[in-house]
């Protein structure tokens, strides 16, 4: 068990460390940032003052070096823009990002997991289509149109003067907030209600169809024949011997889907106008402000690896076999 | 067991009977296509892809306006069940007084235009990946699996915005990097099952035989694997166009004027409330499309392995 | 072990007692007649063997019986009688009281017959907690002494392992200490040696016997191999494509094999002072037929040696050799015999 934690966690921290070259390369090598900041009628004098004062102008390894060394302090640069430190522009957004996130996933597998087993046990009846018909459409609605007809539907057919904590006059500006001021991170959970419910949406058709497989598969296996042989009510034979079993690699997607969340955020806080990471990520990744760009990204990669090895041990504590191994 | 038993001829009686209990087996190509022409979500979606196909490749002969062309004197016209409503602009007009229905047929072909060939990058960089690291193992595979797990880790959305941006909205940059970021499903598929064929009597007979690696990569497994790669293919094109969709509703994939479907739900977010036909109808198109993806993808994975259902 | 009758010799009042099972399954191309109207009787301490290839239907009887079926089958019977109940009009929350309770049923393989994730003990005590409404300390100490009885030598501390830890000898012992820890009285055996190592199997179906011996269960052993028939049991049904084709006493049978199909499965055994080369094993050649769709005549007509036209139309009766021994075929026990001592001869 310890060995097969260290092996892996030595091998997320290399992905880490690949994953942080690769984003940051990946920003540097997209176009030039010097002459985006500078503007289109800079001159090349502007554009060299703005290299050299952004450190642009050093070789890209040493770009990356002086950045990873700052950081490994904690010290992750400051906003172009608002010069404030980035780690704090972050961090006083993570938590709208993250309620966001695990309401979203709390929700999906709370509507997925029994569609799954449902789907399962009724395998190749209307349920099971039914089932099968949501998920493929759930699958296929994109999210920002999804969370506009929720918008629409909230706003207008029910006819309310607010849309569950958002104004309606707020709503019909927020296309230029975009590019205005900070909104007031003044968000009551009402204001969470909607964008939950666009990302659970986004999350439930995958992690449904994994536990409809899993259960199909552990339902004809031999253990659960067993379990059915001793007698066992269907219940127990449903909960206790088959979903713990089918369970397992919906954990892993399920932490895959969170660090996905994190990052599809960017769309629905853009929308919902919630003032977390992803929107905080659009708005420097329109002002090139790419200190913040550059660590949103590794941050989120980074809780992505994170999850994965997390998910990886709840996998081990989940599976006797794995343990051993 | 001589020769002369195996050859002789049963008895007259034996063969009729066991003629009676003989039934006649098709080939698996014929059970495919049999089970093709049967399965109803695989024609619906074939049928629906066709549609826009044809949408997006005669669009210049069948769009009934330049999508381009503005005419501030028929601003957000109703659609033709709208109160106001003429044939003219079946859709209506945006707040331009663009029309929508030839914007949603250039949009078509962008969003196939764009899925096609980001996916097909994709395919080319993912299979590469799984072939090369399913069939040499060792090292070469812990490469694969390490590439694919930095891969994973990558928040595509936000890498794909913040080059989108910085390159400045080109559609081959976009399709380059959509490429590059949807290629894990294909590596961890092909991965899996050239693992599996590289140990099947078909490949070893072959290694055996002296033939090269990349004789048996091309000729024994790649052709293995085709039904695969299409299944795959078709959801990775089917996120690549939700993708794009969602950069380009951001302002930061497709620019303005171009007409793409997610650009024209971001430009029709002001008038939302008066006008919800405008947000309804191209994401109505982008959920049609996709969901057509899917269920011909879906369709192709029963059709072909009709066991491997789920 | 509370009736009085039961304590006679096998033969005694039947414990289960089937009539007229069959069972369709429904498949893409019509109906599949997995189990063609199967009888038979076992009593206290009696064994029944179910005898056939693969495919001819023995697991689907006894599934049938535990009413374990796919969804997509359907059981038909006059009645399968176990415990003064007729377990074909039972429905599901009756059945879950008798399973694992007064009935129990050890599969082949038992390396995927035990959940992975829990222990080995969690899954013997549930079987006592649930149908007695033991504590966990009651079904802990039930589970120890019935791991004795299987012959495990620290039953406390396998209790706490989980399935992978043991080997499929062990891993069977534990199936059948969990099947009995209600102490059954009908135990189905679905070839539970076949997974086996050969010294292993040996020690498992030893272990059956004396069990079985102990606690008077009637015992349906399912299995395809002949040699397993003779030393473990009383009675013996030979399966062919869902139908009994030859049902009796292990003597009788084995004695006096009169179906072609039985005989062609006995003379597939290799038996002792026949030299190698010159008598190979026999083998019986064709493949079994569909049994998709309306099925009209003799089943084995295909691959029988005394096939003739009457074999293709009708159904053809169960008849009797002896009190205690019937067979299917048209032909008289004289004439399959007069031409199986003319194979002999040869």
């Amino acid at each position: 068990m310890v060995n097969f934690l260290i092996r892996r966690l030595i091998i997320a921290i290399l992905v880490a460390i690949t994953v942080s070259i690769v984003g940051f390369a990946l920003l540097r090598f997209s176009g030039d940032l010097a002459a985006l900041l500078a503007g289109e009628n800079a001159t090349q004098e502007d554009i060299a003052r703005i290299a050299k004062s952004y450190g642009l102008d050093l070789p890209i390894y040493q770009q990356y070096f002086n950045w990873v060394i700052s950081a490994l302090q904690g010290d992750l640069g400051k906003s172009l823009f608002t010069h404030e430190p980035v780690a704090e522009l972050i961090l006083s957004r993570l938590g709208v990002t993250a309620t966001l996130a695990f309401s979203a996933l709390a929700l999906g597998l709370l509507i997925a997991i029994p569609l799954g087993v449902l789907a399962a046990v009724k395998a190749n009846t209307w349920v099971d289509r039914s089932a099968l018909v949501f998920s493929v459409a759930g699958q296929a609605t994109p999210n920002f149109w999804f969370a506009l007809i929720l918008i629409y539907v909230f706003g207008v057919w029910w006819r309310q003067a607010s849309v569950l904590g958002y104004k309606l006059s707020e709503l019909s500006i927020f296309g230029m907030q975009l590019s205005g001021l900070p909104i007031s991170g003044s968000a009551t959970w009402q204001h969470f209600i909607m964008p939950v419910l666009t990302l659970a949406t986004t999350i439930v058709p995958a992690l449904m169809r994994l536990t409809r497989t899993g259960m199909i598969e552990v339902l004809s296996s031999d253990y659960v024949r067993t379990a059915r042989a001793k007698g066992l009510s269907q219940r127990s034979v449903l909960f206790k011997h088959s979903l713990r079993n089918a369970i397992l690699p919906v954990v892993s997607l399920a932490a895959v889907q969170l660090g996905f969340l994190l990052g599809g955020s960017v769309i629905v806080e853009t929308i919902f106008a919630l003032n977390g990471v992803g929107f905080l990520a659009i708005r420097s990744i329109e002002r090139i402000d790419f200190p913040v760009v550059q660590s949103i990204l590794v941050c989120l990669a980074c809780t992505y690896i994170f999850l994965t090895l997390l998910s990886d041990i709840i996998n081990a504590k989940l599976d006797p076999r794995v343990r051993l191994s | 067991m001589t020769l002369a038993d195996i050859t002789s001829a049963p008895p007259a009686s034996m063969a009729k009977a066991a003629d009676e209990f003989a039934t006649l087996a098709p080939s698996p190509r014929e059970l495919m296509r049999r089970r093709a022409k049967s399965h109803i979500g695989f024609l619906t979606g074939m049928a629906i892809i066709l549609f826009f196909i044809i949408l997006a490749v005669f669009a210049p002969l069948l769009a009934p306006h330049d999508p381009y062309d503005q005419n501030l004197t028929a601003r957000l016209l109703d659609p033709v069940w709208g109160p106001k409503g003429t044939w003219a602009h079946i859709f209506g007009t945006d707040a331009f007084g663009r029309d929508i229905l030839s914007r949603l047929m250039y949009g078509a072909r962008l969003s196939l235009m764009i899925g096609f060939t980001a996916a097909a990058i994709a395919g080319v960089i993912g299979v590469t990946l799984g072939i090369v690291g399913g069939y040499f193992g060792g090292r070469v595979d812990a490469v694969v699996v390490y590439l694919t797990n930095v891969k994973l880790a990558l928040p595509v959305i936000l890498v794909a915005l913040s080059i989108a941006s910085i390159s400045g909205g080109s559609i081959i940059v976009l399709i380059l990097v959509l490429g590059l970021l949807t290629w894990d499903r294909y590596a961890v598929v092909v991965r899996s099952l050239t693992q599996q064929f590289r140990d099947q009597e078909f490949v070893l007979s072959s290694l055996a035989a002296g033939a090269s690696h990349a004789r048996i990569i091309f000729r024994e497994i790649l052709p293995n694997l085709t039904n695969q790669i299409i299944v795959v293919a078709s959801l990775d094109m089917a996120i690549i166009i939700l993708i794009e969709a969602a950069l380009s509703f951001l302002g930061l994939g497709v620019r303005p004027p171009t007409p793409s479907w997610g650009l024209m739900v971001a430009e029709a977010r002001a008038v939302m409330f008066f006008k919800p036909h405008l947000i309804m109808i191209p994401g109505a198109a982008i959920f049609l499309l996709v969901i057509a993806i899917n269920m011909a993808g879906d369709g192709i994975r029963d059709v072909t392995s009709p066991e491997g259902r789920g | 072990m509370t009736k009085a009758n039961s304590s006679n010799a096998p033969g005694g009042e039947a414990i289960i007692d089937v009539s007229g099972l069959s069972v369709d399954i429904a498949v893409p191309a019509g109906a599949l007649h997995a189990v063609n109207d199967v009888s038979f009787s076992v009593g206290p301490a009696e064994t029944l063997s179910l005898v056939g290839e693969s495919g001819c239907g023995k697991t689907i009887t006894s599934l049938a019986i535990m009413r374990l079926l796919p969804r997509a089958a359907k059981l038909t019977a006059n009645h399968i009688r176990f415990d003064g109940q007729d377990l074909s009009r039972l429905n599901e929350r009756e059945m879950t009281r008798l399973r694992g309770n007064r009935m129990g049923m050890i599969f082949q393989d038992p390396m995927t017959s035990l959940n992975p994730v829990y222990r080995i003990g969690d899954q013997l005590e549930e079987v006592y907690m649930r149908h007695r409404g033991a504590s966990r300390k009651e079904a802990r100490e039930r589970a120890v002494f019935l791991l004795e009885k299987v012959g495990i030598i620290n039953p406390g501390q396998r209790l706490t392992q989980y399935p992978h830890q043991l080997s499929g000898g062990l891993r069977q012992r534990m199936m059948i200490a969990m099947m009995l820890m209600c102490e059954p009285k009908l135990l189905i055996a679905d070839e539970p040696t076949t997974a086996l190592d050969v010294t292993v199997q040996v020690q498992i179906l030893q272990l059956l016997r004396s069990l079985q011996k102990e606690f008077r269960m009637a015992l349906i052993l399912i299995t395809h191999n002949l040699g397993v028939v003779a030393r473990m049991a009383d009675k013996v049904a030979i399966m062919y494509a869902g139908r009994v084709v030859e049902q009796g006493s292990v003597e009788d049978v084995f004695d006096r094999p009169t179906h072609p199909y039985t005989r062609g499965l006995l003379h597939c055994i290799p038996r002792h002072g026949l030299t190698a080369g010159h008598d190979r094993l026999g083998s019986i050649p064709g493949i079994v037929p569909s049994l998709v769709g309306n099925i009209s005549g003799c089943s084995f007509r295909n691959r029988c040696s005394f096939v003739h036209d009457a074999c293709g139309t009708g159904d053809v009766p169960l008849r009797p050799v002896s009190d205690v021994h019937d067979y299917r075929c048209l032909l008289s026990p004289e004439k399959l015999g007069e031409t199986q001592q003319g194979v002999a001869a040869q």
